[in-house]
């Protein structure tokens, strides 16, 4: 039995428009397993419903059909089984960098031990010397680091990101990369990582599903078997494999733009 | 030009005028005063204490007044944002309160508390809640999803994630309805102590008026509009930028 277990999954939202009521199509048929410790990317243009997968394993949606288990249960809620890192950092402004970090463990356990944990991954992160900030001290780069520690800190066994570094310069891009890469070799985290770069996806991932826009699903689940940590040079190759099948999908995508546009 | 050297030419030039305007003697100086007469009737006034008193006087009724309405308006702005059924009738009500001026009710008020102090209190509670209501309101519906979602995902829900995440996230709203029920406030006090007994910077200034001493009347005019911007600028500005600095919500 795998440790997330996604079937049948469909996702439609009703859109009023002014004459008709019509039902978009987000999702279809999606089926996923993932392992416990597996780092798997969803990877996929914008609007491909990638982020409307994620949200729904993180218990902050619901699927219209379909479920989503994890380690045996049907994700219901939201909950401290499973930790988000969303695009925006979302921290909280009113509380300095620390108390964010220690928001989601209050209820667990001792204030010392709070900050202990905070202070390791604020150090994990390289920022423990702001522990006492405040959030709009802090540049949009900082701050999603700081988001980062905040999920590692609550050390739930699923890592759930939606597309973490895209806000990010190239340079730290790349540093958290890395990071996060070295993270998950040591805590053995199951991650689920959304993004539409492929780079990231082939130097992050042991399998990236390619995922296809209206309605979206899988259509690929590519496995990457490339030693870690992952070198720059060894990922070409993989990349244009993957950009190939994108750019058919996109091609389509751009057909279907241009029928609908002709039709009109 | 630093801005206060700009406003010190710009009083003097303002007073010069005024003074002027007095000097061509169109009306009697008991219509329109010079600017001297007043400076010494604010003079006379704090000499003899009576101004203090008024002062201290009005602020006391201000002070009880402000906070009950801020109490009241709170928790009427957490119910309209929190009750959807609430909303949509009470809330009706409160928009077309917050448009009756004040002093609608300073009527009412005699006939209830006769001419006491309850009579402006009451006048000031009305003058303030309404607009704390509603800025509470906002504030609470305008809180972005994204701290919402973020504190779900970290396990909070319920009480604890109304008064951690929803409470904090509408102080900015709230602390903009504080400054607005203080301004709102202060013109209501000013308006029910000119129909009450005193002691109170309305009420002298009403009793001037009856003497027919204009100087009186534009000292206290000018208290007034002082103490109103002083507050408004050294008080509640400076705790909204502070607030929206640090909420980063700062232009």
């Amino acid at each position: 039995m795998s440790y997330l277990h996604i079937e049948n999954v469909n996702k439609s939202f009703q859109r009023n428009t002014k004459r008709s009521e019509d039902t978009i199509q987000a999702l279809q048929t999606i089926n996923l397993s993932i392992h416990n410790g597996e780092f798997v990317s969803l990877l996929g243009t914008s609007g491909c419903g990638k982020s409307t997968l994620l949200s729904m394993i993180a218990g902050l949606s619901k699927p219209s059909s379909g479920s989503i288990s994890l380690a045996g249960n049907e994700i219901k809620e939201p909950g401290p089984d499973k930790s988000v890192v969303f695009q925006e950092p979302a921290l909280f402004p009113w509380m300095s960098v620390k108390e964010n970090v220690t928001f989601p463990l209050r209820q667990k356990m001792n204030k010392k031990d709070q900050e202990n944990i905070a202070l390791h991954y604020l150090q994990m992160v390289q920022l423990s010397q702001f522990a006492n900030q405040y959030p709009h001290e802090l540049s949009g780069g900082m701050q999603q680091r700081v988001a980062i520690a905040r999920a590692l800190a609550m050390d739930a066994n699923l890592l759930l990101m939606d597309e973490p570094f895209g806000a990010l310069d190239e340079q730290t891009r790349t540093v958290m990369q890395d990071e996060l890469e070295k993270i998950w070799m040591e805590t053995q985290k199951t991650i689920v990582f959304v993004t539409h770069s492929i780079r990231e996806a082939v130097k992050l991932s042991d399998r990236i599903m390619i995922m296809s826009a209206r309605p979206g699903t899988i259509i690929s689940d590519f496995k990457v078997d490339l030693k870690r940590p992952r070198q720059q040079k060894d990922l070409a190759l993989l990349e244009e494999e993957i950009m190939a099948i994108l750019k058919k999908e996109i091609d389509n995508v751009m057909k279907e733009e241009l029928q609908y546009a002709n039709h009109r | 030009m630093p801005i206060i050297v700009k406003r010190i030419i710009f009083y003097v030039c303002l007073i010069l005028l005024w003074q002027g305007i007095v000097m061509l003697g169109i009306w009697p100086e008991s219509m329109v005063p010079g600017p001297l007469a007043v400076v010494n009737e604010i003079y006379a006034g704090f000499a003899d204490m009576t101004l203090v008193y008024d002062i201290v006087g009005s602020f006391k009724h201000l002070i009880i007044g402000l906070i009950i309405s801020l109490i009241i308006g709170t928790l009427m702005g957490v119910l309209l944002a929190t009750v959807k059924s609430a909303d949509e009738t009470l809330g009706s009500m409160i928009l077309a309160l917050q448009s009756v001026p004040s002093i609608v009710w300073v009527p009412l008020a005699i006939i209830w508390f006769g001419f006491t102090e309850a009579s402006i209190i009451f006048v000031v509670i009305i003058g303030g809640t309404f607009v704390m209501a509603m800025n509470m309101r906002i504030g609470i519906k305008n809180v972005s999803p994204i701290f919402l979602k973020a504190a779900r995902t970290m396990g909070s829900k319920g009480f604890d994630l109304f008064f951690k995440i929803i409470i904090p996230a509408s102080i900015p709203h709230a602390v903009t309805g504080v400054r607005l029920a203080w301004a709102f406030s202060w013109r209501a006090l000013m308006a029910a102590e000119m129909l009450s007994t005193g002691p109170g910077l309305g009420y002298t200034l009403s009793y001037a008026s009856d003497f027919n001493n204009m100087a009186l009347v534009i000292g206290i005019i000018i208290i007034i509009g002082v103490i109103g911007s002083v507050v408004d600028q050294l008080v509640f500005q400076r705790i909204e930028n502070k607030v929206l600095k640090r909420w980063g919500m700062e232009n």
